[in-house]
């Protein structure tokens, strides 16, 4: 009997990149599926619910597909990894194409980097913040397990969430303000950098994932 | 400001192999794509980009399988340019495993086509490759145009003001490659480089000219670049991705060691 970590495939982002990480990382009994079906999302025994685009098409794709409902099923009750967009998404509200209501599993918002936080630097800073920024943890965390304090992620991302929550911060990062990185809560955890594609942190951070029970 | 800046060792690949163009011209032989990515990823690289310079029609389809196998065991970012030419191009390219994909020529010929790109797969997918070359001579203030076809054909379009508009279309990244300066080994084109960093509010890869170190450390101190790109230095080991990281460190550039 195999356990299945389940891909959620609703036409946003780059699956394959996640689901070879993931398993180059799972173990002998563990089992991969990209799938856009409710039914075996809400089967398999932990979920990873990545993205990447604009937030507008992100919402609209997860109804079109049915698969909003499955999703939060999921992040109220098994180990939940969100990625990037999979993180934005979870929020209330996003700033991005002109304000779009999110699934609004946390009290908060998804903010464009301000111009004003960007232009105080010495130099301007460019928009998507893109490429390896250190993670600074914010709380201990099975998914942190043997990745060092101020490790490097890869992140590429114009918006950044904003919880209403401060508990739920799990790491932070600095580009021009100190913004959220990672959540945690309960069974979920969340990234807005890209952990399928940092290398060996990266990897870790996916294999602590496929190995967590879901409890803090 | 702790976001680090970026080396990208850049890949030319045809029919499946690593070759590398001096000037566009004298390709020599440099390795397996896989084995020589699986390197690069190893010593520390930030970002693989592929440019697939094939010629024949025939063998587009190698640089596909090429993507597959390289992201299959390589988790870094991984950009693919060449003869990207229309929006089923840009999603195989993303559904092979490639993170980015670096239009070039398809962008002059037709800018709505960036536009459409970037409203389908989002803009932090899309790089616009420029090739730009100086047109000023001596005494006029520096200007430059873009060029296609392996730097041979002008468009008349001034450089800046390209990449500006590119950016306005959508483009989440600058990859710029000074014509000039392209296998020379005499560094990149810094007045080019810094006019169009200073000129647009995304990221800009500096490319072409890389022979030293200190060259890729000028096109982030002076070139205000945020990502360099090189080849050949790399292929023929005459420096690893670590020495070059080590150095640009040791000049005060922020990087991922």
């Amino acid at each position: 009997m195999s356990s299945v970590i389940a891909v959620v495939d609703y036409g946003m982002g780059n699956l394959r990149s996640v689901s070879k990480a993931i398993e180059h990382v799972i173990s002998a009994e563990q089992r991969v599926i990209v799938s856009s079906d409710a039914k075996e999302i809400a089967a398999a025994e932990r979920v990873v619910f990545p993205g990447q685009g604009a937030a507008r098409d992100c919402m609209k794709h997860l109804r079109d597909l049915q698969l909003e409902e499955v999703v939060l099923q999921a992040a109220h009750e098994k180990p939940f990894l969100g990625i990037c967009m999979g993180m934005q998404v979870l929020m209330q509200h996003s700033e991005e194409n002109q304000g779009i209501d999110c699934m609004n599993l946390y009290p908060g918002n998804v903010r464009a980097f301000a111009d004003e936080s960007l232009q105080s630097q010495m130099q301007t800073l460019k928009i998507p913040h893109m490429g390896w920024n250190k993670v600074s943890h914010k709380q201990a965390h099975p998914l942190w397990d043997e990745i060092p304090e101020d490790s490097r992620f890869y992140f590429v991302h114009s918006y950044y969430v904003a919880p209403e929550d401060e508990t739920l911060t799990a790491g932070t990062t600095d580009y021009g303000i100190e913004f959220v990185s990672a959540i945690a809560k309960d069974n979920v955890f969340a990234t807005q950098f890209h952990p399928e594609k940092s290398a060996h942190d990266g990897l870790q951070l996916l294999k602590n994932f496929c190995r967590w029970n879901g409890q803090v | 400001m702790s976001l680090a800046k970026r080396i990208i060792p850049c890949l030319d690949v045809d029919n499946g192999r690593v070759v590398k163009g001096v000037q566009f011209v004298d390709i020599r032989d440099a390795g397996d794509p896989v084995e020589v990515a699986r390197r690069y990823d190893s010593e520390g690289a930030d970002e693989i980009t592929f440019l697939d310079i094939t010629a024949s029609s025939d063998n587009r389809e190698t640089i596909v399988h090429v993507v597959e196998k390289v992201a299959d065991e390589v988790f870094i970012p991984l950009t693919v340019g060449g003869g990207i030419r229309e929006l089923d191009d840009v999603r195989r390219m993303l559904n092979a495993g490639a993170d980015k994909v670096a239009i070039n020529t398809a962008a002059v010929f037709n800018p709505e086509f960036v536009r459409e790109a970037t409203d389908s797969v989002g803009s932090q997918c899309i790089v616009v490759a420029i090739d730009a070359k100086q047109v000023s001579v001596a005494g006029e203030p520096l200007r430059w145009e873009i060029f296609t076809h392996g730097g041979r054909k002008t468009t008349g379009l001034d450089a800046i003001e390209w990449a500006r508009k590119m950016v306005d279309y959508g483009a989440g990244e600058i990859l710029l490659t000074s014509m000039d300066k392209d296998g020379t080994k005499t560094g990149f084109n810094i007045p080019l480089t810094r006019a169009i960093s200073e000129a647009v509010t995304v990221p800009v890869i500096a490319s072409g000219g890389v022979g030293t170190l200190d060259h890729l450390a000028d096109g982030v101190l002076e070139g205000k670049a945020d990502a360099v790109l090189a080849a050949s230095i790399f292929h023929f080991a005459e420096y690893t991705i670590q020495e070059a990281k080590q150095h640009m460190a040791s000049r005060g550039i922020e990087m991922r060691l």
